[in-house]
């Protein structure tokens, strides 16, 4: 028996966005072209609109998390949602009770939507399984899997400054090991047909078989950066630098840091993007996050459209 | 389909009688705003032919429908554009079509996101009646009748010609 796609309503349309894997270009395209729409709502007396009126939007946040849970929050406060943030770190989860209590609690306080964060890989699947039919799901981020509305937001912005897909080298530098956002980057660039995404990162920090998503590898800066159009950043867990993956921060720096010197190999024009927080010195450096080829703040302000394009999909499907 | 031919009036003609009746009530403060799609076609060559300068305002009303929670999100929304003040200005709110009054409902409200406006009015190409909200129009191209079944559509050749055509409600995907 081949299973439906769990994210997908039996017309096929979006009921639950969980990751970017495996989603079909179309509703790729139609979330971003409904995000330009919203991108002018927040210049308006009123930045506001009434699609989410009466929607309860529950934001469960069992990681922290401050930029996501806030854009989500703004989102759905935009479309004029009740939003509700629950802590879990430090509530119900830490008295015992399991994460399918929790989403029942809620769902009997007629929930609408869920916006789940957790440390483990398929809590957002899992969730979505679970939930009544009419109850949607957005991952917004689990363990090492998948964090589509971030994959989502940095397309948009790529769109936005490069217009279209089809003739990009892009290229994802740092800890794609432990990236959920490199995952869910890789899926969305290579569905929207870019045609060469690169990955470059030292060995320890690349998962096994990664050339299977359709990347090419490397291990050098240098090589890598050459003639491409986006240079995609990401964040190095400073909580891992303690591990045998690397020797120091400043090493990794050395390496893989960009610099403005190693971004003079990339094209004249290309893009600079980070899903921060930031480790300045780490694995960029100021220079270059407060230069002029970055678009790191525009990412951070087109992730409210964007996640405002999500919600108001999956709450009309 | 073997309905009897409905005789329709021809769109450029209207369009003419529309441009006329506004013309008198036109002055400097003057703004139009076109809802999509029909309306924008009109609200353009409206400022074409009326010689307006404030700049054109464009209206995309799928977030503001009524019918949002029965049928979703329209799938191909594009942004709204309205590129003046909207607070103390005088709009003439443009369409092609007016019927149940739920899409003007639907773009005052967006309107009214935008500022304070001194006035709106409204400019119809065709009004076909049936209203299902108190909304009336104060330039009308004509008045049609139409059995409720059918859809009347306003499309827009190569040329910019306008042209009205009619078909039933269940249209082919």
């Amino acid at each position: 028996m081949i299973s439906r796609n769990p994210q997908l309503n039996r017309a096929g349309e979006l009921q639950h966005l969980l990751t970017t894997e495996g989603l079909p270009v179309a509703i790729l395209l139609d979330i971003l072209d409904t995000a330009e729409s919203f991108v002018g709502v927040t210049e308006r007396d009123v930045k506001k609109i009434p699609l989410l009126r009466g929607k309860s939007v529950f934001n469960l946040f069992f990681e922290p998390s401050t930029r996501t849970r806030t854009t989500f929050e703004i989102a759905a406060k935009r479309l004029s949602a009740d939003v509700h943030n629950l802590n879990i770190a430090v509530s119900a989860q830490s008295k015992g009770e399991t994460l399918l209590d929790t989403v029942n609690n809620l769902s009997a306080m007629y929930a609408d939507m869920f916006v789940v964060r957790h440390l483990q890989s398929g809590a957002a699947h899992l969730i979505a399984h679970h939930v009544q039919s009419d109850i949607h799901v957005i991952n917004a981020g689990d363990g090492r899997h998948a964090h589509p509305t971030q994959a989502l937001l940095d397309m948009f912005t790529i769109r936005r400054y490069k217009r279209d897909f089809q003739n990009l080298r892009v290229a994802i530098v740092g800890d794609i090991l432990h990236s959920r956002v490199a995952r869910s980057e890789i899926h969305a660039l290579t569905t929207l047909g870019v045609p060469e995404v690169r990955v470059i990162a030292p060995k320890t920090l690349l998962p096994a078989k990664v050339e299977r998503l359709g990347v090419h590898v490397y291990y050098d800066m240098v090589k890598g950066l050459k003639d491409v159009d986006v240079v995609m950043m990401l964040r190095l867990q400073n909580e891992r630098m303690q591990s045998a993956n690397l020797p120091s921060s400043e090493e990794y720096f050395k390496n893989y840091g960009l610099t403005q010197e190693k971004l003079s190999l990339a094209k004249p024009d290309a893009i600079v993007m980070h899903p921060g927080p930031l480790n300045r010195g780490v694995e960029i450096d100021s220079a270059v996050a407060d230069g002029k080829q970055s678009v790191i703040l525009p990412q951070v302000t087109y992730g409210i459209a964007v996640r405002m394009a999500v919600m108001s999909i999956l709450a009309g499907n | 389909m073997n309905t009897k031919k409905l005789q329709l009036p021809d769109a450029e003609n209207l369009f003419a009688d529309l441009a006329n009746k506004i013309r008198p009530d036109i002055n400097k403060n003057t703004a139009l705003v076109g809802v999509r799609t029909g309306g924008v076609w009109l609200a353009q060559r409206l400022q074409q032919e009326l010689g307006l300068m404030n700049p054109l305002g464009i209206l995309d009303i799928s977030f503001y429908r009524d019918d949002f929670d029965r049928i979703g999100l329209h799938p191909k929304v594009k942004p709204s554009e309205i590129p003046f003040q909207v607070t103390d200005s005088h709009i003439i709110l443009v369409d092609d079509i007016l019927y149940t009054g739920r899409t003007i409902r639907a773009a005052i409200n967006e309107l009214f996101d935008y500022g304070r406006p001194a006035s709106i009015r409204l400019a119809i190409l065709v009004d076909r009646g049936k209203r299902e909200l108190p909304i009336a129009a104060q330039y009308v191209g004509a008045e049609v009748v139409l059995p409720s079944g059918k859809m009347l559509n306003l499309q827009q050749g190569g040329d910019k010609k306008l042209r009205l055509s009619i078909y039933d409600k269940q249209l082919p995907a």
